[in-house]
């Protein structure tokens, strides 16, 4: 069973795209991909557990440290880099944006939305650092040093000048419910976005406010 | 040993291939004839889609796994990996190890006898480099029946004969394992080679190559040789642990005698080396080493000289090893990345320096385990259980 981001990405890279996986975990979008729709690429992993299953599946898994850059890999190296619920654990989520469109046209992240409403509970009426499945950490132990919001990117895009081809709410109460398509910063519990360079031709989509 | 353990491939023979055909060197020089000594544990399938190839590092030999006797203290080399239920399982794949050329332990080489003179090699005998011992394994391989081999796979300097298979036999290699290996030598690696060279080439027992007829061996040389190699094979907190600053006798006796633990353990291993293994050979493998440079022939573009190459690679490297370190591997990594070549890459967290390739350790196993899960799978062959 693929996790519904993963799903949702699935149907977003094309027919025999170059793909790279930024924190591939156990190669399961990769191994997905590969069978169905032809594609090849490589997955990025630190984590141990994960570099084995990736090697057993038969995925390309590099250990690889997100933090020390992309450096190994040439500019349009591939035609799509996915990085999925990394960002916000990154040192400098906004450098990883550069890198990641750097190698490929296109990218699709996605990442915890901080403005969700039950995180607004957490924070906003009980006065806690939100919880929940998609924030399973304590403030103290949590790897994710980075948290934004579905706003909070678009205006990280905007001022990069990027594009934003597409958009989607990854998880929570409202996946499916019209709502989320028109409040995603507040009924979305983890944020799609699916990112070009502005050289691309394509018309992005209208940003929310 | 009394009894063989459970997961070992147990009691093995080592057996000789004649082989007539001239094999022409890199150096120029021809070798007219020469025997390969090798082992094969496992069986050999209908398909003949199971062989892998285990090619062996700067001191190993074709004895990789198991046992020669019941009498036997050590098993195999490599014996951490090769056997039933083991990272190479034997239950599943026919393993073939071998004795390279210009080795000391049955495979034609400086003691070998040679035909034109009917003396021994000695200094004669030519320089080899790792495509010449590529070529040879591959008529090893046509010897036994095997086409393609279902993965090649060899630490340090056998890591270099994998990804040189890669190049020159794209289509005889199903699957690379190319493990704390290096694409080329550093200044720093060639200058440690040459050191121990130079201990050896100095002893006065060398004679220029001549021992042999002066029925002596520069023992001291290649002790000394075989220290400082060691030295480069472990990590300092490897040593550090093993011996720390640990005297033999309660105090020191303020002479050159072996006072530190170290010391004492360095001697051994010299004296044991020393006694079981050629100079010539030795000299021919660490020049072997610094000759070995894929990328010479393409510029120094890594990436353009592994483009023949059409397997995947697995690269494993140690966090600890100085000798060829993690960023030696990273380094063949980046350059099959961006050829766009299949290949994973594992850091092995290790503190036992560049030999840890030889232990056994969980994480290495994991992974080793997992690759050769996949290499059975794209074979095709039969899950054991």
């Amino acid at each position: 069973m693929m996790r519904t981001d993963l799903k949702l990405i699935y149907d977003w890279v094309p027919q025999g795209a170059r793909l790279l996986d930024l924190g591939c975990g156990d190669g399961a979008l990769l191994a997905t991909l590969a069978r169905d729709k032809n594609v090849t690429g490589y997955g990025l992993e630190i984590d141990p557990e994960g570099i084995t299953r990736c090697l057993a599946r038969g995925v390309n898994v590099i250990e690889q440290n997100l933090d020390d850059g992309l450096a190994n890999f040439e500019d349009d190296a591939c035609d799509l880099v996915v990085m999925t619920q990394a960002l916000q654990a990154l040192r400098r989520p906004d450098r990883m944006l550069d890198e990641m469109l750097r190698v490929a046209e296109e990218c699709i992240i996605t990442f915890p939305n901080f403005a969700y409403w039950r995180h607004r509970v957490y924070l906003g009426l009980r006065g806690y650092m939100p919880v929940s499945k998609s924030l399973p950490y304590a403030w103290y132990d949590t790897p994710n040093i980075h948290l934004s919001t579905f706003n909070d990117f678009e205006h990280l895009c905007r001022q990069k000048d990027l594009v934003i081809v597409d958009r989607a709410v990854g998880a929570g109460d409202y996946r499916d419910h019209w709502a989320s398509r028109l409040w995603p910063n507040l009924l979305g519990e983890i944020a799609i976005f699916r990112v070009t360079r502005r050289s691309n031709t394509r018309q992005g989509v209208k940003p929310f406010g | 040993m009394t009894e063989m353990p459970r997961e070992s491939v147990g009691l093995v023979t080592p057996h000789t291939a004649h082989f007539d055909d001239p094999l022409e060197l890199a150096c120029g020089k021809t070798l007219p004839a020469y025997d390969l000594v090798y082992e094969t544990y496992g069986t050999l399938n209908a398909e003949r889609s199971n062989a892998v190839l285990i090619c062996h590092a700067l001191s190993g030999h074709h004895h990789a796994a198991g046992f020669h006797s019941p009498e036997d203290r050590k098993p195999g080399w490599w014996d951490a990996h090769i056997g039933p239920g083991k990272s190479i399982d034997t239950e599943r794949f026919f393993v073939v190890s071998l004795n390279n050329l210009g080795g000391c332990h049955g495979s034609t080489g400086p003691t070998s006898l040679n035909p034109e003179t009917g003396e021994p090699w000695g200094p004669d005998f030519p320089m080899m480099t790792v495509l010449d011992w590529v070529h040879s394994q591959a008529r090893l391989a046509d010897r036994l029946g095997i086409q393609r081999f279902a993965a090649i796979i060899g630490g340090s300097l056998g890591g270099m004969q994998v990804l040189q298979w890669a190049l020159t036999y794209p289509d005889r290699i199903a699957h690379a394992g190319v493990i704390a290996a290096t694409p080329k030598l550093s200044a720093q690696n060639i200058a440690f080679n040459e050191v121990a060279r130079q201990a050896i080439r100095s002893d006065p027992d060398f004679y220029d190559g001549h021992y042999a007829d002066h029925d002596t061996l520069p023992r001291r040389g290649l002790k000394l040789a075989r220290m400082v190699g060691h030295i480069t094979y472990l990590s300092e907190d490897a040593m550090g642990s093993k011996f720390g600053r640990d005297l033999r006798s309660a105090d020191l006796n303020f002479g050159y005698g072996v006072e530190f633990q170290v010391e004492s353990y360095l001697r051994h291993q010299g004296d044991t080396f020393s006694s079981s293994f050629d100079a010539h050979t030795y000299l021919l493998m660490t020049k072997a080493l610094d000759y070995f440079d894929p990328a010479a022939n393409y510029g120094g573009d890594l990436a353009a000289a592994v483009a023949p190459a059409s397997c995947p690679f697995l690269v494993i490297s140690f966090s600890s090893d100085w000798r060829f370190p993690p960023s030696r591997s990273r380094e063949l990594v980046n350059a099959l990345i961006r050829a766009g070549k299949s290949v994973s890459y594992a850091n092995i967290d290790s503190p036992h320096g560049h030999d840890a390739f030889l232990l056994p350790e969980p994480r290495y196993q994991a992974v080793f385990a997992a690759f050769m899960e996949r290499v059975a799978h794209d074979q095709g062959l039969e899950d054991r259980s």
